[in-house]
């Protein structure tokens, strides 16, 4: 039997079960007393294998069986429920999320489910396991062995080794009462890197340069240089002491090799897949559950359309003039009613993008050994479908900020006089024709001081525009592109992702983004989004023959201009405003827009960048009108300053300008 | 038994060209073309096609022929549907639908001024003398350029 036509079903309702399976053992683990929720998790579960029994996924359904049985012995109260359970379950739904996403990019199945299996089986019975951690341990004898090292670290060493370069752990310590660490550190830095490569050190770079340190220091190098070598390379420093220098054994090349080449060709086969999958991905079609109410309406609603195209057919057989008011009026009423309950449908909660985060602020809290209270509000809030899609990434990356930077660890807070617990709050609501995001925490806040030590150290900025700059702007400096260096880098989140992409993303949604944020009080970063994207209002401007669209969400205001009125400051064209010095931006030259100069008459169309507000010259208003915002197909995507382009109603594709990428 | 291949054939200043049938959708009128600022000096423009935006290749330009600077000078729109984009493309005038054996098409000699990459081979028919363009290059390379 084909099942293709279920598929879509299955992935859909697949992921809705997991999600509230997630959900609730998430309650049930800080509310381990609710065992009313093992019901709800039972159910998902057993729907879940039901499903999969059917469309044929093996896999999954003896994975979900055997989950089934260890949720019924629960439920009997034969066993009572611990962390181990709750946390072997959460792996599970995590293993059998990914399952559903083999089967989405259309793979086969070929997870093996036998290690889990036996897991969830020996829980049910009882049995005390062996934790993942002890085999870790275990197999620290050989060459990972420091639990410092990480698996990519000991893959640089072991290409190292390849390459003939030998791997040494060195300790350095910095004598007592040496008044200048953080130098003294930074000498050892120089001179070892003048002989190899510093893979790794204990403490942190960052940590260093802010002589957040004891007096030791842990090293691994990779260097091509003797013992002695190097040595001499520490000695040369004053006030530093070489404590140990061992060099790391690297199992034999033939061994390693083979390991190595498994590994690489594994990992590669993973991208690859990974990449394939991807593909696959776009392909499978994105569906919106309706309210069969919305789709009533839709259908009288067209309903009412026929009826008056029947009338204008009419009206032009007998050309009676007098009734054809009338029925472009009805018309007029017909397609507006029609454009917003598309829209409505169009609409999802936000929920549905929420609900990824409390899991994901758990396993996090937990590695990074923070307790957070996470707060959600305003779920219910709807957004356009596309918006929906887009948001997560930024919320994610804005998100895992807040709690590996932002909040503090439980003993510093306490000590701050806060709560032990960490307060995460993500909110939204709908203010006007904006849907408002915003993630706050009550962590230690962003220091101005070093945002602008930083701006100034890699350029941003210069010492005049910085002194000029109030507290807000610099603030918010932190989303320029280039601001993310690669000190900041921990597990979590700094990893070359910087919150300028976050900001990309936001303004790609015609959204906007902001920072506020109070020393040791925390950090408040909001998101305001456009309610949807197809349909906008816009202003229509002339330049020479061409018209352009301006978002109206980005216009100030319009006023009129005469070309005398125009100053120029070190050949800037500026206004002065009702007191306010206005820089202006020509249309024609800025879109290249072949004709005679301007007339003496032009209109300036103050628009809202950011913080940032520029005047742009067009010769001619035609006037505000609401368009439909289409892409300008692969070919024309990505030119900076167009958002796309829409229909006139005369036929002309008109431009619709970008103004967070026009100047 | 070879299988002939239809072709739409089509001039461009003094010089006969041709593409696959099967990538071309529709042949229409030139239309309005709303210049696009910042596009690749042989994108023409964008223009509305029943509803959907398609972007306009000036074929001249692409194919670094003397360009004719008149706009009134583009007579017909080629629509190509390539995998999942629709692209239009300017001609001087198509002439016919035609068949052509495989075996009356030669691989292609070194050109000058045209890039070799956009030429599939070179079809004759008695005397005449038609240049198959390589669709697949000559418009993926664009969305290929455009990404540089």
């Amino acid at each position: 039997m084909d099942m293709t036509q279920y598929l879509d079903l299955f992935l859909e309702e697949a992921a809705e079960h997991l999600q509230s399976f997630n959900q609730n053992l998430l309650i049930l683990e800080n509310n381990p007393e609710r065992l009313d929720l093992l019901d709800e998790i039972f159910r998902s579960i057993h729907t879940l294998k039901g499903m999969s029994a059917t469309m044929g996924y093996e896999s999954i359904a003896q994975l979900t069986h055997q989950m089934e049985n260890l949720l019924d012995k629960l439920r009997e109260r034969k066993i009572i429920l611990n962390m181990t359970i709750i946390n072997c379950l959460f792996k599970t739904a995590d293993f059998l999320d990914n399952m559903v996403d083999c089967v989405r990019s259309g793979e086969t199945v070929n997870l093996s489910v036998d290690e889990l299996k036996a897991e969830l089986n020996s829980l049910e019975k009882g049995e005390v396991l062996l934790k993942p951690e002890t085999r870790d341990i275990n197999r620290s004898n050989d060459v990972y062995n420091d639990t410092e090292i990480n698996e990519f670290e000991s893959n640089v060493f072991i290409e190292a080794a390849k390459k003939g370069l030998s791997t040494w752990k060195l300790v350095v310590k910095i004598e007592q009462g040496c008044v200048m660490k953080g130098v003294r550190a930074f000498m050892v830095f120089r001179n070892i890197e003048s002989i190899g490569e510093v893979i790794k050190s204990i403490p942190s770079v960052q940590d260093i340069e802010d002589e957040k340190f004891q007096q030791d220091i842990t090293l691994y190098i990779v260097t091509e240089s003797e013992k002695g070598v190097i040595e001499n390379q520490i000695d040369a420093i004053s006030e530093v002491k070489l404590e140990t220098l061992v060099e790391i054994e690297i199992p034999k090349q033939e061994e390693l090799g083979s390991i190595i080449e498994t590994k690489t060709e594994k990992q590669t086969a993973l991208a690859t897949d990974a990449i394939n999958a991807q593909d696959k991905k776009h392909r499978i079609h994105q569906t919106v559950r309706v309210d069969i109410g919305r789709l009533d309406i839709l259908m009288s609603l067209v309903g009412e359309l026929v009826i008056n195209k029947t009338r204008l057919e009419q009206i032009h057989e007998t050309k009676e003039m007098s009734g054809l008011n009338d029925t472009i009026e009805q018309i007029n009423r017909i397609t507006t009613d029609l454009q917003t309950v598309v829209q409505n449908v169009r609409m999802v909660p936000i929920e549905q993008v929420f609900n990824r985060f409390p899991r994901m602020v758990r396993d996090l809290a937990k590695d990074l050994g923070k307790e957070v209270n996470l707060i959600l509000e305003g779920k219910e809030t709807e957004l356009d479908r596309t918006v929906i899609d887009e948001i997560g990434d930024p919320l994610l990356h804005l998100i895992r900020n807040s709690i590996d930077h932002g909040l503090e660890s439980a003993q510093e807070r306490l000590k701050a006089q806060k709560n032990a617990e960490g307060m995460l709050k993500l909110s939204a609501k709908q203010e006007g024709n904006q849907v408002v995001i915003a993630v706050e925490d009550d962590g230690r806040g962003i220091d101005a001081e070093r945002i602008r030590k930083k701006a100034l150290d890699v350029g941003l900025v210069t010492e005049t525009q910085l002194a000029g700059m109030d507290e807000m702007s610099i603030m918010n400096l932190i989303f320029e592109a280039g601001f993310s260096t690669a000190q900041n880098i921990t597990d979590v989140s700094g990893r070359g992702v910087g919150l300028d992409v976050v900001r990309s993303k936001i303004y790609s949604l015609s959204g906007q983004v902001f920072i506020e944020t109070k020393k040791g009080q925390g950090t408040r970063i909001v998101i305001k989004l456009p309610l949807t994207l197809a349909i906008i209002q816009a202003l229509l401007v002339k330049v020479q023959n061409e018209i352009f669209a301006i978002p109206l969400a980005n216009i100030d205001e319009t006023t009129s201009l005469e070309k005398q009125q125009i100053k120029y400051v070190q050949e800037q064209p500026v206004m002065v405003l009702r007191g306010k010095i206005l820089p202006l931006v020509f249309l024609k030259e800025i879109l290249a827009v072949p004709g005679e100069e301007a007339g003496a008459d032009m209109y300036v169309i103050v628009v809202r960048k950011g913080e940032q507000q520029i005047g742009l010259i067009a010769e001619e208003l035609i006037g505000q009108q609401e368009i439909v915002i289409n892409s300008l197909g692969k070919l024309l995507t990505g030119i900076s300053g167009l958002a796309g382009a829409s229909i006139l109603g005369d036929g002309r594709v008109s431009l619709i300008l970008d103004i967070a990428t026009l100047f | 038994m070879n299988e002939e291949m239809q072709f739409v054939a089509f001039t461009l200043g003094n010089e006969e060209y041709a593409v696959d049938i099967l990538s071309v959708q529709e042949i229409i009128r030139s239309a309005d073309i709303t210049r696009v600022p910042k596009a690749p000096d042989y994108v023409r423009g964008v223009s509305n096609l029943r509803g959907n935006i398609i972007p306009i290749i000036d074929s001249h330009l692409r194919l670094n022929l003397p360009s004719k600077n008149d706009s009134s000078g583009i007579n017909r729109i080629i629509v190509f549907r390539l995998e999942d984009s629709t692209i239009g493309m300017t001609v001087d005038s198509v002439t016919e639908v035609l068949s052509l054996d495989p075996e009356n098409i030669e691989v292609p000699q070194v050109m000058s001024n045209i890039d070799k990459h956009f030429i599939k081979g070179i079809g004759k028919i008695d005397e005449r003398l038609l240049i198959i363009l390589d669709l697949q290059n000559l418009l993926e390379i664009c969305l290929y350029q455009k990404k540089e």
